[in-house]
């Protein structure tokens, strides 16, 4: 059977979406041609917020990759506008002149911003807010740390101002009606927004009309209808959208405000589909995921020729994606004289919650500071339940609606089945329980991807795992969310995140900055954060020592009776008689107990008592010695075989390259201790397939190994690839060690981390993508820069003298 | 503390202890470990953990706490007591500030772990 040709004219998340379904359905069906006229795969756009205000990434908000357009056979031409339909020919032709032929063709062109046509609009300086090129102009502007101005107090606009705002701007926002987001939220929980956003240093005009932007040659600022004019480098229009329905019309299809479909979401050529934000069904157009997903359902069963599937308007909760603002607000709730409300204000707590009622039913909600109970508003409103029963504690939520307030825990068990937890993908809690039980799920992860709950907005995150606790119980791990220690509800990964996003330096500051709950952090939390903080700001930030642990402290490590063992470098396992006359002679000097030869090819000393420690380093560091960070969450070893100087079998100086990165990576700190080794040939004396890194030499080059273990659990290590020289090999260990140190939780070994994030990223990021390696590299020689310094001998010369004396030493009669 | 009857001995000043940190002292055979918190108040515990005598002042210090470097046990710097679900107590020593001046007190030491 030869396939149809489907051609879809643009990548957003609502044909994505509609693709899924459609090869869920029957994957043989089509041959799929896509045009994007953005240059990039199908990326959420919810969560450009996020990606503005630094909390995710491009690559952390990407829906399909690649590889997905690969493995279901698309051609995906990105960066190609379509220019002309040809309806007789059945034909599109993109503006690089590519045409392409159809069978069906699907037109999901969106919608573009509005833009208010007043004096000034065209300044350089004056973005919309769509996708990912404006916040990438945006992100370039908020460096100058200027003034914005953010036109439009909606959804869109008070989040391009709060992600301003984290991203250093000093932000005004304009805003034509009396109150904030006054389609979605009521006047006074518009005023409550309001004061939280001025909190944050965000300044809000209501009532005020843009007259005309004004500015020499770029903008300087917005001029408003009294003629006050409001200084800014940077202007963000966020009004509103308009459908994209520009090629529909030119090709004859019916327009009116969008593409006009019917319920199947065909438009009037029987062969063309619409959906998306350019689609208007039964007279409405939408701009939220819910729908809009819902559309990509309908449009999918169409095309796999299922009949009855009928687009059905449902109302959609919206939410504002600003972290520390909790927003919902549903439904219809202007007043009129057939409808009752009820209120429950807390004005210390910030709590404003309002539900209108009609006829014992509710057909609106608002909720703002606390909005746990929305799911149950909206279910109870959906299904249009009478509340007379409950009506004097209603307002209180679903908790109190039992003899006695539930847990959070109870009040998610007492859900319906159909109730809806995931709002953007329309998921409700049986399908998700459902799918965790019949495909075994034991993930947040696995969740979102075999059912998309919380996989767009994120809000319902939380529901969604008390949903996986009820469904597993005490099968449910939840190590992947697991905070990183009493001190805070945080995961290592969002930690490091909002490390890096809020340009926090110091321990106190990502104490207070991330709200821990202990004054002071604990044993489990200080150590992370320290390494945290030195791997992410080399140069700026103050290593903590009281926040590392002892043996990072002194520089040795510590024995089961107090003493200390001092382990030397020996580079490569190389030594010499010099040497090892020296390491006798402080043996002797110093009445060592014991000298051990290491794993690593060293020589340990144990039971050297503390206040001796530098002494021994002083008598070593004349020896040329220095510390070989034995101790440290950091590079110990690499070990090595004696290669091609001596072995017949050798390829390759193994001992050389060995002692080279040795050489070149010692003093770095890492997630957890890092051990590496270089074989000179296949018989792998070195053992380096068991090692964090290992390379095995062979005649055409290195090849190059991770993510082994032999400690608590044993594993063969992973394959990185092959390189020809020295150099390539030296650069892809250091650029692979960097990106663990940037990644890594503290303590994770990197056949963990390269476990968790997967083996061919680590792959496609060191092997294949030369601008990340080099920028890697490049990273990693800068942190070298603060971290080659020998803790040994600088403590010979002084340092922190009070670690290794007692404070003082009573006389015997003293303490008589 | 029952200051009046204590014997104070001068051990130091509060400048000699890092913050989050600890010094030590010696006795003869033993080893008092005087800690500092963040907000600069001063206890001493003899240096032993309860659980296999490790050395508490090499410990990290948290808030009244400090964990012992061998096991993580964590020990109280005020009672001496072990927190969480471990059990045992390590003697306390009398400590007291005056002008930034610490003073250790042994009698009540001595008296107590007898």
């Amino acid at each position: 059977m030869s396939k149809q040709k489907l051609v879809i004219i643009g990548n957003g998340m609502a044909p994505g979406r509609m693709l899924e379904h459609l090869f869920e359905k029957s994957p043989e069906a089509y041959e799929v041609t896509i045009f994007n006229a953005e240059p990039r795969v199908n990326y959420d756009r919810i969560m450009l917020s996020p990606v503005l205000s630094g909390e995710k990434s491009y690559e952390e908000i990407v829906i399909h990759g690649d590889g997905w357009y690969i493995d279901n056979g698309i051609t995906l031409y990105k960066g190609h506008k379509v220019v002309a339909i040809d309806r007789s020919a059945k034909t599109v032709t993109s503006e690089h002149g590519e045409v392409a032929a159809y069978d069906k063709l699907v037109i999901a062109t969106g919608s573009n911003p509005f833009i208010i046509p007043v004096p000034g609009k065209d300044l350089p300086g004056v973005l919309t807010y769509r996708d990912l090129d404006d916040v990438e102009a945006m992100l370039l502007a908020a460096q100058s740390r200027e003034k914005a101005v953010v036109i439009g107090g909606g959804l869109l606009g008070l989040e391009a101002a709060a992600g301003l705002r984290e991203r250093g701007m000093d932000v005004t926002v304009l805003h034509i009606m009396p109150t904030l987001m006054e389609r979605q939220l009521d006047p006074a929980a518009g005023y409550l927004l309001q004061r939280a956003l001025e909190q944050r240093g965000i300044k809000v005009m209501c009532k005020a009309d843009t007259k005309a932007i004004v500015g020499n040659g770029r903008v300087g600022g917005v001029e408003l209808g009294d003629g006050t004019i409001v200084p800014a480098s940077l202007v963000i229009m966020a009004v509103g959208i308009r459908p994209n329905a520009g090629l529909a019309k030119e090709a004859g299809l019916e327009v009116n405000r969008g593409i006009v479909v019917d319920g199947a979401m065909r438009t009037s050529d029987p062969d063309i589909l619409s959906l998306g934000e350019c689609a208007e069904v039964k007279g409405q157009v939408y701009g939220l995921v819910a729908p809009l997903y819902e559309m990509a359902r309908v449009a999918a069963g169409h095309l796999a020729g299922e009949a009855g599937a009928e687009f059905i308007h449902v109302d959609t909760p919206t939410k504002l994606k600003v972290t520390g603002i909790d927003l919902y607000s549903l439904g219809d709730f202007a007043e009129s004289d057939d409808r009752e409300e009820i209120v429950l204000r807390d004005a210390t707590a910030g709590i404003y919650k309002r539900v209108v009622l009609k006829d014992n039913r509710i057909v609106g909600t608002v909720l703002y500071g606390e909005t746990s109970d929305g799911a149950w508003f909206n279910d109870l409103k959906k299904k249009q339940t009478d509340i007379s029963e409950m009506r004097e504690t209603l307002i209180f939520g679903q908790g109190y609606q039992g003899a006695e307030p539930l847990d959070p825990m109870a009040a998610v068990a007492a859900l319906p089945d159909d109730a809806e937890i995931c709002g953007c993908n329309g998921v409700c809690k049986g399908k998700i329980t459902g799918t965790i039980t019949e495909k075994g799920l034991t993930t947040l992860d696995a969740v979102r991807a075999h059912t998309k709950a919380s996989n767009s907005c994120g809000t319902c995150t939380g529901l969604v795992e008390k949903l996986m606790a009820l469904t597993l119980g005490d099968a449910y791990n939840p190590a992947a969310i697991q905070p990183m220690c009493g001190c805070t509800d945080l995961g290592h990964d969002e930690v490091r995140r909002l490390i890096k996003a809020k340009g926090l330096k110091s321990i106190p500051a990502v104490m207070q900055e991330l709200e821990w709950k202990t004054s002071c952090g604990c044993a489990k939390c200080r150590p992370a954060l320290n390494y945290y903080l030195v791997a992410d700001w080399p140069d700026e930030y103050a290593d903590d020592y009281q926040s590392r642990f002892i043996n990072e402290r002194v520089h040795a490590n510590i024995q089961k009776d107090g003493t200390y063992s001092v382990v030397p470098r020996m580079w490569g396992g190389v030594t010499s008689s010099k040497e090892l006359r020296a390491i006798a002679d402080v043996v002797d000097k110093f009445a060592i107990p014991t000298v051990k030869v290491t794993g690593g090819q060293r020589i340990d000393m144990l039971g050297i008592r503390k206040e001796d420690l530098p002494a021994v380093w002083a008598d070593l560091g004349k020896a040329g010695f220095v510390s070989g960070q034995a101790y440290a969450k950091g590079l110990r070893t690499v070990k090595t075989c004696v290669g091609s100087d001596w072995c017949r079998f050798g390829t390759q100086d193994s001992t050389g390259l060995g002692i080279r990165i040795e050489k070149f990576m010692w003093g770095s700190w890492t997630p957890a201790k890092v051990k590496m080794a270089v074989s000179g040939c296949p018989r792998n004396c070195a053992e380096a397939t068991c090692k964090d890194v290992g390379v095995v030499c062979v005649d055409s080059g290195f090849e190059i190994h991770f993510a082994g273990a032999a400690g608590l659990d044993i594993k063969g290590t992973e394959v990185l690839g092959m390189v020809r020289t020295e150099d390539e090999a030296l650069e892809h260990i250091v650029a692979l060690t960097q990106m663990y140190r940037e990644q890594g939780r503290y303590l994770e070994r990197i056949y963990k981390w390269a476990k968790r994030i997967g083996y061919d990223e680590v792959r496609r990021q060191i092997m294949e993508d030369d601008g990340k390696r080099k920028a890697y590299f490049d990273r990693f020689v800068f942190s070298q820069k603060f971290a080659q310094v020998d803790p040994w001998s600088e403590r010979v010369s002084g340092k922190d003298k009070h670690e290794f004396m007692p404070m003082a030493t009573l006389s015997l009669e003293a303490a008589e | 503390m029952n200051a009046m009857s204590a014997n104070w001995i001068a051990i130091g000043t509060l400048d000699d202890i890092p913050r989050r940190g600890a010094r030590c002292v010696k006795n003869g055979a033993m080893t008092i470990a005087v800690f500092r918190t963040a907000d600069d108040r001063v206890f001493a515990l003899e240096d032993k953990c309860p659980h296999r005598n490790g050395p508490l002042s090499q410990g990290i210090v948290h808030d009244g706490c400090v964990t012992c470097p061998l096991h993580n046990w964590v020990i109280s710097l005020e009672t001496g007591e072990a927190q969480g679900a471990d059990e045992g107590r390590v003697m306390t020593v009398p400590v007291k500030v005056e002008s930034e001046r610490i003073f250790v007190s042994l009698e009540a030491a001595g008296a107590k772990a007898a």
